[in-house]
């Protein structure tokens, strides 16, 4: 099984606090600290299981900046075979619809059975990279998988995450692009013979003329949809935020709880 | 003409709530594009949820055939991609939910037109069409503008919006099915429902909650004990189940449960949009974390800006104390 996995570079924003830059377009990204996007890390995990039981090879896609080699080098740590990371700022990066074709350039020139990448970005979550990449190489796809089976016959099983619980099984026949929930598999820890091997293995970084893809085709002209404005949202919240030490606040809310018959 | 085609969403035999939210959405934005709203059903035996997409005073175009028992995102691709060339409509809205995130992106590679994932408003104005959404879990929006384009792809947030209540008898259109035969290539098999636990957390009184703040699994006993002190049960949000700290059965949200307790502790959970829809049926919801900006407070009834595990402690020993 030959599996690409494309896997994203993005902030840790869950306790921080997020401003719009000047431009009112991009975010001030210069406190936060950067690692594999979640679905993608479960995403890196799925192929490494897949290539534990069934043999192959794993090359890692993304694309991003050179710091973001630290993440890719995690991935081949853990046991993806090597990677391509594209850098270039000629790309929409807005627009899942153009990171997809440029993503579909690099799988292009890789042979593959499966590609897997995680079902959405926490940053910008639009959850369409995947599912537009499927069809950019013009094969099969499932999204937000639980659960992949590998059956005889060039064919997978796959579990699909519906809303209330409900899972959907579906069967589909490869080669095929599948986007990974959170929760599929327990993502390993990088050995750290797995960290020194990494270091060797071939990381090759390229522009999109490398690839065979015209930059004019991805880029801000040839997206349909244009980012007009970031802002923070005004939050109305009608709570009655307790304060005090950390003392005084347990003690009020417990009488706030006891004193409202809450509990 | 600026026709506005939203496709209904339907599983096991029932339409689901996002259908009619984006009822509340398209007649109005139809109006403002110079054409109407039109509701688009796709399934088997589709008669009665016809009738009943019917009663919102839209008129309702079905496509009713065998091949559509079971949602398959290859047919619903094929349906689309040969109605957007017969009835060009001027936008076209499917949920943003595991139907439409399945299909909806290559529908849109496929016919070159643009798409916004995950809107939550929508307004046409001076000859554009502009899309809100979320970026960071909610704490920013983007205003996306679309390019002049034949249609407008757009996949709707699940419960960004209230659904209209229904209004006048509207029409009902049978269309011919653009899939003739089934295809090989993906193949439903089953629907397989979510495991029964020993807690159902739908029933719950109180519900201490938590969320990635709890760190690591050996945090577990602290929300125990305070769960024990007060007769609650435990749930989570994602991240909790994610990690195995909390069984599957206790995820709270849209890919889990919707609760309705009389009392919802939220511990270190952040409240990203998916989590906060399944507690819109908590009477009161208290609400701690660390991040002053969290999303979790705007739906908090009383809220504290600090450290879990530096108010756990103390809140569980005085709770003990009063109700002693």
């Amino acid at each position: 099984m030959k599996t690409i996995v494309c896997i994203k570079y993005v902030p840790d924003t869950s306790e921080a606090e997020v401003k719009v830059n000047p431009d009112g377009i991009t975010v001030d990204s210069s406190r936060f600290s950067f690692d594999i996007n979640d679905a993608d890390n479960y995403a890196v995990e799925e192929s490494v299981l897949i290539k534990e039981a069934k043999g192959g090879e794993i090359t890692v896609v993304s694309i991003g900046p050179k710091k973001s080699d630290v993440m890719i080098r995690m991935a081949m740590a853990k046991g993806c075979d090597k990677a391509v990371r594209i850098e270039d700022d000629r790309i929409a990066g807005h627009d899942p619809l153009m990171v997809a074709k440029v993503l579909a350039g690099a799988a292009k020139g890789e042979e593959f059975d499966l590609v897997l990448t995680g079902c959405m970005a926490s940053d910008d979550g639009h959850m369409s990279t995947g599912v537009a990449l499927a069809e950019e190489l013009g094969v099969n796809h499932a999204s937000m998988v639980k659960k992949i089976e590998v059956l005889d016959g060039g064919k997978i099983k796959v579990s699909r995450e519906l809303e209330g619980g409900l899972m959907e099984v579906v069967e589909l026949e490869l080669p095929a692009v599948i986007t990974i929930q959170t929760g599929i598999n327990e993502p390993r820890y990088a050995p750290i013979r797995g960290i020194r091997e990494a270091q060797k293995k071939e990381l090759k970084v390229v522009k999109l003329d490398d690839l065979g893809v015209d930059p004019a085709s991805v880029g801000p002209d040839a997206s349909q949809i244009i980012l007009e404005a970031l802002y923070i949202p005004e939050v109305e919240s009608s709570a009655e935020f307790i304060a005090g030490d950390p003392n005084e606040k347990a003690e009020k809310l417990a009488s706030i709880l006891v004193k409202g018959g809450l509990i | 003409m600026g026709n506005v085609l939203v496709l209904a969403e339907h599983r096991q035999g029932v339409l689901r709530d996002i259908s009619f939210e984006m009822l509340a959405v398209a007649p109005k934005l139809a109006a403002d594009m110079g054409g109407e709203a039109m509701v688009l059903l796709i399934g088997s035996s589709m008669d009665d949820m016809a009738k009943k997409a019917a009663g919102y005073g839209v008129k309702v175009m079905v496509v009713d055939d065998p091949l559509f028992k079971d949602f398959n995102a290859d047919k619903y691709q094929k349906v689309l991609s040969a109605l957007i060339d017969d009835l060009k409509p001027a936008v076209v809205i499917t949920g943003h939910t595991a139907q439409g995130v399945d299909f909806m992106p290559a529908l849109a590679v496929e016919k070159k037109l643009p798409l916004i994932a995950e809107v939550i408003g929508l307004e046409y104005a001076g000859g554009t069409l502009k899309a809100t959404r979320q970026l960071y879990s909610g704490k920013v929006n983007a205003t996306l503008a679309f390019k002049p384009a034949d249609t407008y792809l757009v996949t709707f947030r699940e419960g960004a919006v209230e659904a209209p209540a229904p209004s006048s008898a509207g029409t009902v259109e049978k269309l011919d099915s653009p899939l003739k035969e089934d295809l090989p290539y993906r193949k439903f098999v089953e629907y397989i429902e979510s495991e029964v636990g020993d807690v159902d957390i739908t029933q719950s009184n109180i519900l201490v909650a938590i969320g990635r703040g709890l760190k690591e699994d050996k945090n577990l006993p602290l929300i125990e004990e305070l769960a024990k002190a007060i007769k609650a049960d435990i749930a989570g949000s994602r991240a909790a189940i994610d990690a195995g700290w909390i069984p599957h059965d206790r995820q709270v949200g849209t890919s889990g449960k919707s609760v309705k307790p009389k009392l919802y502790i939220a511990m270190g959970i952040s409240g990203a949009f998916q989590h906060i829809a399944g507690i819109k049926g908590a009477k009161t919801v208290v609400a701690i974390n660390k991040d002053p900006d969290a999303p979790i407070f705007a739906v908090a009834d009383y809220a504290i800006v600090d450290d879990m595990f530096k108010i756990i402690p103390k809140l569980t020993e005085k709770l003990k104390e009063l109700k002693g």
